[in-house]
């Protein structure tokens, strides 16, 4: 590996300026599970390595009094998945967190890391679209916010603009009677790639029969992961029923636009997808119901 | 000439300072200028487990930590895993499972798996084999390597 300079700002502040005096040449180190093998086999090249871990606001793993959860970019999947209160409140985002890697990724690859890495098959985004989840951004022209589903704009790109650095992840409190869920296709157990990944998000009527609101991620799919809006939209108002998950399954095979590759050819990824999201649709709405 | 940093850590409950370059990885410190040559260098990119060290008590892949961010950390390697000249009972299971054979894999998998019985005392054979998938055995001992942990399980709620 080339050699670089490393820093570790204690501030989001200190970090913009890090940024702003290296123009570009400066890369953002979180768990470096992505980073670090890129910058070994000159997929990327940095002057200066930032590590963001010594920032507080980017190791906060906080749940608000409303009940919103913030995640700060840094932190790291194990203690996503280790929080009693998020597997509740936030359970697809945890099935997410437990299958990127295996445990000693996941000891140091963080939510905020795979997001920026901006994978079309990273697994935690599709959840975090479920989710509903927003990007909390800070740069030399002060903050902003941005919906993840609108963050990744190609394979390994992302939003950020020059000098920007993500901050954290904030996702809705739970609403009553909603839950949701990620699943991933892959040939083996653990440890690989998402052939196709979705999640989708469900919030019944008070009666626990009728779909209120629902919306459905998918990833591997496409150049980035995606919203599947009319497949979402669809189900508002619908019964919680095999047939109305069925019925937006292929909505969202509608928008599936995928590769054909080592990891699966485009029509079998396409069939995941509906199998994935009537999976994903029917564990979200059993886990609604507290099941 | 680059820039060396000066890194102040404890590794395995001494501390230990060290020079080292920004770009070496913790395993390339641990193992060239420490000589602590029980973590392996299997692929170098944080899939196959060789190098899995516990830093601050979680297992990690020592080739995708760098040693400049190791600061004032709390280290666990493989050597420090027996203590006073005795086995871990994870690696005494080890040797009398035969659950290995080139034994390259086998340093990650004891760190892992004495991690994976500390967190968890009674593991099902599911919860062994989805701990330790971070691990690779080459050999594809695994079967064996899965029952070692169970008798190492059952060898620690004995004592």
């Amino acid at each position: 590996m080339k050699d670089f300079e490393y820093v570790a700002p204690k501030s989001v502040d200190e970090a913009v300026a890090v940024l702003a005096r290296h123009n570009g040449t400066a890369k953002l180190l979180a768990g470096g599970t992505d980073l670090i093998v890129q910058l070994r086999e000159h997929l990327r090249t940095a002057d200066v390595v930032v590590d963001v871990k010594k920032i507080a606001e980017l190791m906060e793993l906080r749940v608000e009094s409303d009940g919103r959860l913030w995640i700060g970019a840094g932190v790291p999947c194990y203690r996503i998945y280790g929080d009693e209160r998020i597997a509740r409140s936030h359970a697809g985002l945890v099935d997410a967190a437990r299958i990127i890697g295996g445990w000693q990724i996941q000891s140091r690859a963080s939510i905020g890391g795979n997001l920026c890495n901006a994978s079309p098959a990273a697994d935690s985004i599709p959840a975090l679209i479920a989710e509903n989840a927003t990007c909390h951004i800070a740069g030399p022209n002060g903050r902003r916010t941005l919906a993840v589903a609108e963050f990744c704009t190609a394979p390994g790109k992302n939003a950020l603009a020059a000098g920007e650095l993500l901050v954290a992840i904030e996702l809705p409190a739970a609403a009553p009677q909603a839950a949701s869920a990620y699943e991933r296709f892959i040939p083996r157990n653990e440890m690989d790639i998402a052939v196709v990944g979705a999640g989708s998000w469900v919030k019944l009527d008070p009666a626990g029969n009728t779909i209120a609101e629902a919306r459905i991620g998918l990833g591997a799919v496409a150049p980035t992961p995606l919203f599947a809006a009319a497949a979402s939209q669809f189900l508002a108002g619908k019964p919680a029923t095999d047939e109305s998950y069925a019925q937006a399954a292929e909505l969202a095979q509608k928008i599936a636009k995928p590769i054909t590759d080592m990891r699966g050819p485009a029509e079998y990824r396409t069939h995941l997808v509906g199998v994935l999201v009537k999976r994903t649709l029917a564990t979200a709405a059993a886990r609604a119901l507290g099941k | 000439m680059s820039r060396k940093h000066h890194i102040t850590t404890t590794i395995n409950g001494e501390t230990i300072e060290f020079l080292c370059e920004a770009r070496q990885s913790l395993l390339e410190v641990l193992r060239d200028t420490l000589h602590l040559t029980g973590a392996k260098e299997g692929c170098n990119n944080g899939n196959c487990g060789a190098c899995t060290v516990l830093l601050d008590g979680q297992p990690v892949d020592s080739c995708l930590v760098l040693a400049v961010e190791v600061q004032d950390a709390k280290i666990e390697t493989v050597e420090g895993i027996a203590q006073c000249g005795h086995l871990h009972p994870v690696q005494q299971c080890f040797l009398e499972d035969a659950a290995l054979q080139c034994g390259v894999c086998t340093p990650g998998f004891i760190v892992a798996a004495k991690a994976l019985l500390d967190r968890n005392p009674n593991p099902t054979e599911r919860e062994i084999r989805f701990d330790l998938s971070g691990n690779l055995c080459r050999c594809t001992a695994y079967d064996k390597i899965v029952r070692a942990v169970q008798d190492a399980a059952a060898r620690l709620a004995a004592k």
